[in-house]
């Protein structure tokens, strides 16, 4: 039977197993949208940007594991997508994002509307697609589905000219998808996992790090069994937190520029690191040359690019986590008479006294709200069971320090770009994948200003996403790093205008609530999360002066870092995070 | 090090910019690239000439192997091959000097092949070692344009070098 391109499009979607889109139209992709129109099974979401639509289908599958899928028109409406393709690309989120554009005969020539998306997102896509004939429509579908979910994921765009979405061709769809040319290895090669279980043997001062990989391969589980056969410790990155609880006995929390103390000394001590899909970023290594010194490392991971990038790996093991663990962890058990206990003993409690002499800490006041107070709350009244989105800056390193993840795919943040606007719409696409759960976006108020139209999706969609602003009138990161590395000069990091984003919030109709004073914090945070029906925005004025610690300056080594100073005087009480 | 990398693609429009930005987004350089069809119009085959040291050689290797259009890559450099270049070079010799740069060409065993009265266009075929040994002979003639195809090349059948 003869379907037009845009029916092979849907139908394939449908054969994927799509149910939301998240979407923006425009001229050359109508054919498409006309469809949705009357369309029962696929509904479409609007956002109010094409950036917001594409960080929604990145946070759809951070959140439920699925592909994340986004529609665009041509020209203006391809090029908005580019800063969610590069933000789901660094942190391999699988999603597929499908762009109108102009037809065939007229691509090349300046068209009204036209940009040559495939060669603009070349780089920041793991494959992409211009469909030039209709007859490949359903193969090409079929594989973009295939490669963002395969191997090491990552976004995917096809880009459709109009012609071909509105040609007819017999419809066949393929029954599997080969490609000569990529075939992603998953099982670990078992001479080296053998190499491993010796070095795990003969370790003294093993630590486990792991990453974004773990839960992209739903490994949680066998990491954890990794760690308590073995009791080893456990450091997750902050694409890694929720692979392994954060409130469990071996965990240490994130390593790196903002990372614990004890984390980062683990790692400068260790004899031996075991990385679990992570690729050492300059944020956890710091100065390469002096990260960790008497360590060799087993590396797993997925992507062989990934391995010798950054640092000597001595044990390489190319493959899936999940499978590789799984082995691995099968090996070790056979050592049924070793004491690891025993064994352990001596370096975790060379551990133990690191995080006695430097807890995770902040300085809480009676006074003035201070931001980790914030997340804390959070954590205590969602009993840690919220999906936490953020923003980018001192947000987003107060979330990942104060709320404690169990759970994989409850924390989406962009790691990799870093990109300031993600958090909101990410929180969106997860509460549309989750629509009972609490999903609440930890913003800053530079941050939340770059995606804020999208309280109107929100709105209209009744997608109940919280947004804890704290609000501390500045881009806080950037004034941080001119407090201590630019002598105090504040160019251009000041707000000087933020809106009220109480009143904001109720022109689009949804909940708005403030909180100046610590005592305001959990009556504004329960009275949110009984919003069920539209989205809440928190305004918490914050300590603005407050910044993030403790802290590794930018090409440091991570075991030089600077700690909070000791408040002035009396009453403020220092608390310690268990 | 200098290394020569084969790389087989699928032959289809794109592939070539995809391989051009994997070198220039990441920085790696490239000394030279030829491009041409298989026997198989499918399969293209890129031959590249890059410099940088083991691991650098070794992310190249493996980024292009991500590539999804990408089939395989060879770093010939491991095993023994044949490699060869052309160029064409166009001298511009005095009239006491034309006699001499026929002489050359034919110890090069290169061949003339356009004329004019005041130029001759050599085409000379062969390693890196003979082309440079070439070229700076023909520099004292004075060279009026100068072109080279970029190198090829092709691992000889059966003996590898290491293991
Ligand atoms: C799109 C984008 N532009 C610029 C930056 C650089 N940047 C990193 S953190 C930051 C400040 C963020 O301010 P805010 O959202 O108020 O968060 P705070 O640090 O105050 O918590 C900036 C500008 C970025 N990460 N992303
Ligand atoms: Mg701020």
């Amino acid at each position: 039977m003869k379907k037009t391109g845009a029916e092979i499009v849907i139908e394939c979607l449908k054969r994927e197993g799509v149910r939301h889109i998240f979407g923006y139209p425009g001229g050359v992709i109508l054919n498409i949208f006309d469809l949705l129109y009357d369309e029962k099974d696929i509904q479409l979401i609007l956002t109010r940007h094409e950036q917001a639509a594409v960080h929604a289908a990145d946070g759809y599958a951070r959140a439920s594991g699925k592909v994340g899928v986004a529609l665009v028109t041509s020209g203006p409406g391809a090029t908005n997508t580019v800063t969610g393709l590069a933000t789901a690309y660094m942190d391999s989120i699988p999603i597929v994002v499908m762009s109108g554009q102009v037809p065939t005969k007229l691509i090349g020539n300046d068209a009204f509307q036209e940009a040559d998306i495939v060669g603009i997102t070349r780089p920041c896509t793991k494959h992409n697609f211009l469909v030039k004939d209709i007859k490949d429509l359903a193969r090409i579908m079929r594989e973009a589905f295939y490669i963002a979910s395969s191997g090491r994921p990552g976004p995917v765009l096809i880009d459709l000219p109009k012609d071909v979405t509105g040609d007819k061709v017999p419809f066949q769809w393929p029954d599997s998808v080969r490609l000569r040319s990529y075939n992603p290895r998953y099982e670990g090669n078992k001479f080296m996992i053998k190499q491993a279980v010796n070095a795990i043997q003969k370790a003294k001062k093993p630590i486990i790090i792991s990453g974004g990989g773990t839960v992209l391969s739903n490994a949680a589980q066998e990491l954890r069994e990794l760690a308590e056969v073995t009791d080893i410790p456990v450091i997750m990155t902050l694409m890694g937190l929720g692979s392994f609880p954060g409130t469990h006995r071996l965990s240490l929390g994130m390593p790196g520029m903002h990372g614990t103390y004890y984390a980062n000394m683990a790692i400068q001590n260790s004899d031996l690191i075991i990385a679990v899909g992570m690729r050492f970023d300059d944020r956890v290594t710091g100065r390469l040359s002096d990260f960790a010194p008497n360590a060799s490392i087993i590396h797993i991971d997925i992507d062989p690019t990934s391995i010798r990038k950054n640092v000597p790996v001595d044990i390489p093991i190319v493959g899936d986590a999940k499978k590789v663990l799984k082995i691995l962890v099968n090996l070790l058990k056979q050592e049924k008479d070793r004491q690891w206990e025993a064994i352990r003993k001596a370096w975790l409690k060379e551990i133990q006294s690191w995080k006695k002499a430097r807890p995770l800490t902040y300085h809480y006041s009676e006074d003035v709200i201070k931001p980790q107070y914030v997340v804390e709350k959070l954590y205590e009244l969602t009993k840690g069971n919220a999906i936490i989105s953020t923003e980018v800056g001192q947000n987003q390193m107060w979330a990942a320090q104060f709320y404690k993840f169990d759970k994989p795919r409850h924390w989406l943040t962009s790691g990799g770009l870093g990109t300031m606007g993600y958090g909101f719409p990410s929180a969106m696409g997860a509460q549309i994948a989750f629509p009972k759960k609490t999903v609440i976006d930890i913003a800053g108020d530079g941050s939340i200003q770059m995606n804020i139209q999208e309280l109107a999706t929100c709105v209209i969609y009744k997608i109940p996403v919280k947004v804890a602003i704290l609000n501390n009138q500045y881009l806080g990161m950037v004034r941080q790093w001119q407090e201590l590395f630019y002598n105090e000069r504040y160019s251009h990091t000041h707000l000087d205008l933020v809106p009220d984003f109480v009143k904001v919030a109720e022109a689009y109709g949804a909940v708005g609530l403030r909180a100046e004073k610590p005592s305001e914090v959990e009556p504004v945070i329960k009275e949110a999360l009984k919003v069920k029906d539209r989205p809440v925005f928190m305004d918490f004025i914050v300590d603005w002066k407050e910044k993030v610690y403790p802290m590794v300056p930018a090409g440091a080594a991570i075991d030089e870092m600077i700690f909070e100073e000791e408040p002035e005087k009396k009453k403020k009480k220092l608390r310690a995070v268990k | 090090m200098r290394h020569t990398i084969s790389v087989l693609v699928e032959n289809r429009f794109g592939v070539l910019s995809r391989v051009a930005g994997l070198f220039s987004g990441r920085g790696y350089n490239i000394e030279s690239l030829s491009v041409g069809e298989t026997t198989d119009p499918q399969i293209s085959l890129m031959t590249i000439v890059t410099t940088g040291d083991d691991q650098i050689i070794e992310q190249i290797t493996k980024q292009l192997n991500k590539l999804i259009d990408v089939i395989k890559v060879v770093d010939l450099t491991e095993v023994d091959h044949v490699e060869r270049e052309m160029v064409l070079i166009k001298v511009a010799p005095r009239q006491e000097d034309k006699a001499e740069v026929l002489r050359l060409t034919e110890i090069f065993r290169g061949r003339v092949v356009d004329s004019s009265p005041r130029t001759y266009t050599v085409e000379i075929t062969g390693d890196e070692k003979k082309i440079a040994a070439f070229v700076e002979l023909m520099r004292s003639f004075g060279i009026k344009e100068f072109v080279r195809s970029g190198r090829i090349a092709i691992a000889r059948e059966g003996i590898k070098k290491g293991k």
